[in-house]
């Protein structure tokens, strides 16, 4: 089998999809980009409360700290305005930085803590800034069910 | 465990990527990848891409030309006729002032129009099954031909906000978010729809669109001003008559101008009060947040003062895009499609394929309503407002939003506002009805049409009459056509899906 790939990857020949968790958006702080801290039920057997809220929490502060409106965000408003917004074609904005920071902590979380429990944490820029996804995985042939799983996948179209 | 040596970048580690799929031998190495198709060429809505996905703008795109077409020339005709005359007999900053304001308008009018205005990726199947688990869990029934309105409550700064589920996109619309249906997609903090930068105003371009419309407020008052300078001065020196024949370019200039300014400096006005109290066109064409609307309505966005408002929308961090239309489609990722045909992307269990393949039937079924019924002028309003249900309605989610006559707005109809349509009642009819029934695809899925046979779907709530399009339509372009095949289709499945 091709083995060249991230290690998580790697984690997965001998695992199967079972199933995904979506945390929602909270938006009762307004617009800005906040996740719900409830612990969803399907993960009570695979991880620690303390540990996934710390997670979210984190997240929810980066994404507090990349739409933060203070005095570096207007001067780069008002710089980009000056330059009739030329500027960004050379220079990365506040928050791509922090988004590039986030996609390194998730990653970092990934491999620590989430893949060991055989769990994965999906980016959420790749959901449109909606939820995030929580994939849980199950070692293929710990139960009946999982095994017909890979079957089905196996024989599903594409 | 084989470690990759290769250090790739965050996105191309698509956990997504991971096939359960034990039979097949994994996905091939990224090298060795079928000709990459980038994600604007599958986007999925009616969005025209150039230079291969870096600009995006809405599909008619003939008043933007206009628009440019305009400004080039009166701009041109000022700097190659007026200018030399003035800049001799008055000062030569005059040329640069007005070169500094063109290249301003021109730059801002490039970054609104071709810029993505914050739109909203689709949900993926796995989000949208998700979703609908949790509706019908809080429904507590199985979803029928009638399911209720889908929305969720939430409490924003004192103020309560109901979010709507978008059919099309999948996903329940952030507070101030809109689906443009000329766009067919959810755009965040939307404001409006403007054909002359042909794109949607939202959250990413508000800024541009406003600076816009603001320096060509200056440029169109500093042309007006100057060559009337300029006819003025010269008819003192060679008479008026002479003047005009001498200069005609002038003559032209002043009636654009003259026209013009009317309206785009009503429109900087009207958005410049808009961001001083952080609402959006939309909202305020609704009323969203009038105090008519009841005592303790207010809008919970504002930040209580003009200055922290405006800095706010103007000044404020700026969002990256998140449909990533230069992206490499992962051919094994699952691609956020609107439900084709029930096939599930990638390999599921077992227990989430039976569920998708079900929740798949329905939501064709539930698409296919959709997007018959919806009229192509409607845009979606986030606040659910007062409206009547129409009785016996048989397709979901709740009423559009009150017709909103174009006339007796305080905004120039430059741009296009919130289009709705009335609540009217559809008439049946059965021929056409048995028509739709021809286009069955293979069994399993039983009467309906695929969304991509069916009329294009601009997506929310069923509901509009021809009535109600042809006193909205603003006839920047010809949607007629195409409303009396929704109308036809809305009455066919309409009468499919009572039976």
């Amino acid at each position: 089998m091709a083995t060249e790939f991230h290690n998580l990857q790697e984690l997965r020949h001998s695992a199967s999809l079972a199933n995904k968790v979506f945390l929602q958006r909270d938006y009762s702080e307004g617009t800005t980009c906040r996740f719900q801290t409830k612990f969803p039920s399907e993960l009570e057997s695979r991880i620690e409360r303390t540990l996934f809220e710390d997670t979210v929490k984190t997240l929810n502060n980066y994404y507090a700290e990349a739409e933060k409106m203070g005095g570096q965000s207007y001067l780069e408003g008002c710089l980009a305005c000056a330059t009739a917004y030329l500027i960004f074609l050379c220079m990365e904005t506040r928050y791509e930085k922090v988004l590039k920071k986030i996609g390194r902590y998730i990653q970092e979380q990934n491999e620590k803590i989430y893949a060991p429990r055989g769990l994965l944490i999906t980016d959420p820029i790749e959901r449109g800034m909606r939820v995030i996804e929580i994939s849980i995985y199950e070692d293929r042939g710990s139960s009946g069910s999982c095994s017909g799983s890979s079957s089905t996948s196996g024989s599903s179209a594409r | 465990m084989l470690h990759l040596g290769v250090a790739e970048p965050m996105r191309e580690c698509e956990y997504s990527q991971i096939s359960t799929r034990s039979s097949t031998p994994m996905e091939t190495p990224y090298k060795k990848r079928t000709p990459k198709r980038r994600k604007w060429q599958s986007f999925p809505g009616r969005n025209k891409f150039y230079c291969n996905g870096r600009i995006m703008m809405a599909r008619q795109t003939g008043v933007f030309y206009l628009t440019l077409v305009l400004i080039l020339v009166t701009s041109g005709l000022f700097f190659a006729f007026d200018c030399p005359f003035l800049s001799m007999q008055l000062t030569p900053a005059i040329p640069v002032i007005g070169g500094v304001l063109f290249v301003f308008v021109l730059g801002t009018l490039f970054r609104t129009s071709f810029s993505d205005p914050g739109v909203l990726p689709r949900a993926t199947p796995d989000e949208a099954a998700d979703l609908e688990r949790q509706i019908d869990v809080a429904n507590g029934s199985s979803s029928g031909y009638r399911p209720p309105p889908r929305t969720r409550e939430v409490v924003i700064n004192g103020q309560t906000v109901k979010l709507k589920y978008c059919f099309t996109c999948q996903i329940f619309r952030p507070p101030r978010a809109s689906h443009c249906s000329l766009c067919d997609n959810c755009v965040e903090r939307f404001d409006h729809h403007c054909p002359w930068v042909g794109n949607c105003v939202g959250k990413r371009n508000y800024r541009f669109f406003y600076m816009f419309i603001l320096s060509l407020s200056f440029l169109t008052i500093f042309i007006f001003a100057f060559v009337i300078t300029h006819i003025i001065l010269r008819s003192h020196r060679y008479g008026f008559l002479n003047t005009l024949k001498d200069s005609p370019a002038s003559v032209l200039e002043v009636v654009v101008c003259f026209f013009s300014v009317w309206s785009i400096v009503g429109l900087s006005g009207f958005h410049t009060y808009l961001i001083s109290s952080n609402q959006t066109t939309n909202e305020d064409i609704k009323g969203s947040w009038s105090s008519k609307r009841g005592k303790g309505n207010y809008n919970p966005y504002s930040y209580g003062n003009i200055f922290t408002n405006c800095c706010a929308a103007l000044c404020g961090p700026l969002p990256p895009s998140l449909i990533d239309r230069r992206g490499f489609v992962q051919s094994d990722t699952l691609q956020p499609i609107p439900p084709t045909n029930g096939i599930t992307m990638y390999g599921s269990t077992q227990s989430q394929s039976h569920m998708c393949d079900q929740d798949q039937c329905i939501q064709s079924t539930k698409f296919v309503l959709q997007a018959a019924a919806t009229p192509l002028l409607q845009s979606e309003p986030v606040i659910l407002t007062d409206e009547a249900f129409l009785p016996g309605r048989t397709s979901l989610g709740g009423p559009c939003s009150g017709a909103l006559p174009l006339g007796g707005q305080p905004t120039p109809p430059t741009s296009t506002p919130n289009l709705s349509c009335d609540n009217d009642m559809l008439p049946l009819r059965n021929e056409h009805s048995d028509g739709l029934r021809h286009h069955h695809t293979d069994g399993g899925h039983h009467h309906f049409l695929t969304p991509e046979e069916a009329p294009s779907p601009p997506g929310m709530l069923p509901c509009g009459s021809p009535l109600g399009h042809s006193h909205t339509i603003q006839g920047f372009y010809n949607p007629a056509s195409q409303d009396s095949l929704h109308e036809d289709s809305v009455r066919g499945l309409v009468k499919l899906s009572s039976v």
